[in-house]
């Protein structure tokens, strides 16, 4: 449900089921969960994170169900607790859920006694895409690792760019690579990045020049302003693109060896330009491959581990 | 009406002046003999209490509370509020008007406090300033006041435009009555569920800033200053604010610097907001989410030193019942508050008197005598002689567990269940009525 839930050991854990069974035989793995049903219920929309969520639950042979706001009960008044229940006497054994609000899988989890999944909460966490993050690093960075400790990450510096505020995925980043030794920097003007980020955990700072932090970084994270949650904040596009749009220049002066992430969905010309997006040291649609490794290991984890979930 | 004895405890009445071993003798709801041990005359047929072992004390006042009716009974009632009041030891609450509809009128205030409401214990209603709690048609105070009503405000819909307020404070001075706010500045405050800072930006909630209330404090002392340089207390009375539930250290300092500027500007403290902080909120716990929100350890810290050093003129519970069923959803669509009557004497004892020292009487004083005086309640809050026989008598020595599922609260929401109590109430008397019996 947050990366905090989980240990060096759980994430090893995960990183080395993840790459087990992205290898295995296709036909192996769909016996792991053969028939064992699994629900998605989606309060806002997706297209990463619910295919791969699928494509993860079904690569390993259980089936999934797809409950989405505009097409449930949940439209009519139903609150999330008689959902998650009704899912619970269908039979599922577990529930993916991404929600608007913050904290709903405590809620879920709670009311259902079922595993759940946090497929991004609100703007507070996004485990499974941190995760995905962490893996995607590590294989351009410590190759072949998948057992990590406090010092996989030692000497690499991650920035993480834009609409922090807002973001579930920098919260989950900045909350789990600090752990792995990586120092984590965080862009962006006063009203999508407050100063009190920095008090988040330990190993984030705050560095609102772009161009000083991109210096200093092995990684650039950049993330879409989320107008869906501004709120009343009026921004200027134009001001913004000047100071923290991540372009070829940019990028070939001041960080010609950096790797660029960015979670999706990239709005092309606002926060990252398309020859960035599409450059050499573009990993986007790498972190979008490896999402499905990641929550392979996560369902699977979810149906046949007790304990802490992402 | 019977005569009631109690006999054998240790009396203790701030505002009279009394602690030490005492017989109170009640008779027609009243208060009429106050002797040594053993010296009261039994009278024929009297009701005797054994005090002994036991501390008897004026009962308790509490100045904020929500019984949700008219219109919410599916939260509370004034039955079911009045009684986990007399349960907690309260024999006097005042109620606030958000109710539905808000209590505009010398009908509700009058129907609030029919005896059809079954009420266990003496309910002050207060009225809404405004009308609607809209913020901009001001109510007829005189009405209200003839009908009852204690004091005014908008509670939980603070009045923010200026000349709305000047004319609530000039109105309520005029009628003698208090104004109570609720000081939040919802300009500032869209879309937050708890306060503003490291815990909210890492839970990904949006927060309210200390600003939003300590700002409005300082706007609403604003316009006292005014008021009183107007000349407004030639006409007899003074304007009295009264901050509801302060849980910014600012907003403490504020009160305490109009009061040494010679203002009539009070405040209360909840439980909540000396003994918890945002870390209560934990994994989104809707029992940690009220408003004001709990707040830093430093503004927690804050509210204690201003009940310890006296510019917290009362304790108050914002008692705010809410279903289960508005509870159990997702934190930022849970409604704010929680319960607190049952609560309020327990605590302040285990950890005001207990834990941090405060003598007895002080903290009685905060929970009886000082609220009593803060909206004017004639004869409650002490026990001297002609005083209504409001009366709480609890064991202060004894520690107890606080079930929520055993309250006589209609709701359950409150994040002291299982909390370790102190000084359980064993018995108390309003007007003379046994109401409760623990």
């Amino acid at each position: 449900m947050s990366v905090t839930t989980l240990t060096l050991e759980d994430v090893s854990h995960i990183l080395t089921r993840a790459s087990f069974l992205e290898s295995e035989d296709p036909l192996e793995r769909a016996k792991r969960l053969a028939k064992r049903k699994i629900a998605l219920l989606f309060y806002e929309s997706s297209t990463r994170t619910r295919t791969s969520f699928e494509l993860a639950a079904k690569g390993l042979g259980s089936d999934t169900t797809l409950v989405s706001s505009l097409s449930s009960s949940i439209e009519k008044g139903e609150t999330l607790k008689d959902t998650g229940l009704t899912l619970r006497a269908l039979g599922a054994e577990a529930i993916i859920l991404r929600h608007p609000n913050s904290g709903s899988p405590w809620l879920l989890e709670q009311e259902t006694r079922l595993p759940v999944l946090n497929a991004g909460d609100g703007m507070h966490e996004h485990p499974s895409q941190a995760l995905l993050d962490l893996r995607t690093m590590l294989n351009h960075l410590r190759p072949g690792v998948t057992e990590v400790g406090p010092e996989t990450l030692a000497g690499v510096t991650v920035t993480i760019v834009g609409d922090i505020l807002h973001s579930r995925v920098a919260r989950s980043n900045m909350l789990l690579l600090p752990r792995l030794g990586a120092r984590v920097i965080l862009c962006g003007p006063p009203p999508l990045l407050p100063d009190v980020a920095v008090e988040t955990g330990p190993g984030i700072e705050v560095e609102r020049d772009f161009e000083r932090a991109l210096e200093q970084s092995t990684v650039v994270m950049m993330l879409r302003i989320q107008a869906e949650r501004l709120a009343g904040l009026q921004l200027d596009l134009e001001e913004y693109k000047t100071a923290y749009q991540l372009n070829g220049e940019r990028l070939a002066k001041y960080a010609p060896k950096a790797l660029v992430l960015h979670p999706g969905p990239i709005i092309r010309g606002l926060e990252i330009t398309p020859e960035v997006a599409d450059g050499p040291q573009s990993l986007i649609l790498e972190q979008v491959h490896h999402g499905v490794a990641i929550r392979m290991a996560l369902v699977e984890r979810a149906l046949t581990q007790k304990g802490g979930q992402a | 009406m019977s005569t009631l004895l109690i006999r054998g405890g240790h009396l203790i009445d701030p505002a009279a002046g009394v602690d030490g071993l005492k017989d109170v003798v009640l008779k027609d709801g009243r208060v009429v003999e106050i002797a040594g041990p053993g010296k009261a005359k039994l009278a024929e047929g009297a009701e005797v209490i054994d005090a002994t072992g036991l501390t008897v004390a004026p009962g308790l006042v509490d100045i904020h509370v929500h019984l949700r009716e008219p219109g919410q009974g599916h939260k509370e009632t004034i039955a079911t509020g009045t009684a986990a009041a007399a349960a907690g030891g309260f024999t006097a609450v005042a109620a606030m008007p958000n109710t539905t509809p808000t209590n505009d009128s010398p009908e509700i205030t009058r129907w609030m406090q029919a005896p059809e409401r079954g009420s266990s214990v003496r309910v002050f209603p207060i009225g809404a300033a405004t009308r609607a709690l809209k913020g901009e048609v001001l109510n007829d105070y005189a009405a209200l006041k003839a009908a009852g009503v204690v004091a005014v405000t908008d509670d939980g819909h603070p009045i923010l435009k200026d000349n709305i307020m000047r004319e609530v404070l000039a109105q309520a001075t005029r009628n003698g009555l208090s104004v109570i706010q609720h000081a939040e500045d919802t300009r500032m405050t869209q879309g937050a569920s708890m306060n503003a800072g490291p815990t909210a930006f890492r839970l990904g909630l949006r927060g309210m800033p200390p600003e939003a209330e300590y700002g409005l404090v300082e706007r609403d002392i604003r316009l006292v200053t005014e008021l009183v340089h107007a000349g407004a207390t030639k006409a007899g009375h003074q304007p009295h604010l009264h901050v509801a539930h302060t849980s910014t250290a600012q907003a403490v300092a504020a009160v305490r610097q109009a009061r040494r500027n010679g203002l009539r500007v009070t405040c209360e403290v909840a439980p909540h907001h000396f003994l918890l902080t945002e870390e209560h909120v934990g994994c989104y716990s809707t029992h940690a989410k009220m408003n004001p929100p709990l707040r830093s350890a430093a503004d927690r810290d804050a509210m204690i030193q201003g009940i310890l050093d006296g510019v917290v003129d009362a304790i108050a519970t914002d008692h705010a019942p809410h279903a289960a069923q508005e509870k159990e959803v997702e934190f930022e669509r849970a409604p704010n508050g929680i319960t607190g009557l049952e609560t309020a004497l327990g605590l302040s004892l285990r950890w005001l008197h207990h834990e941090w020292k405060m003598p007895l009487g002080r903290v009685l004083s905060l929970l009886s005598a000082q609220p009593a005086a803060l909206l004017n309640l004639k004869g409650r809050g002490t026990l001297a002689v002609g005083s209504f026989g409001d009366v709480v008598i609890f064991d202060p020595k004894q520690e107890w567990t606080f079930q929520a599922k055993d309250s006589k609260s209609k709701s359950k929401n409150t994040p002291f269940d299982g909390w370790t109590m102190q000084g359980k109430v064993k018995c108390t008397i309003s007007e003379g009525r046994v109401v409760y019996r623990g």
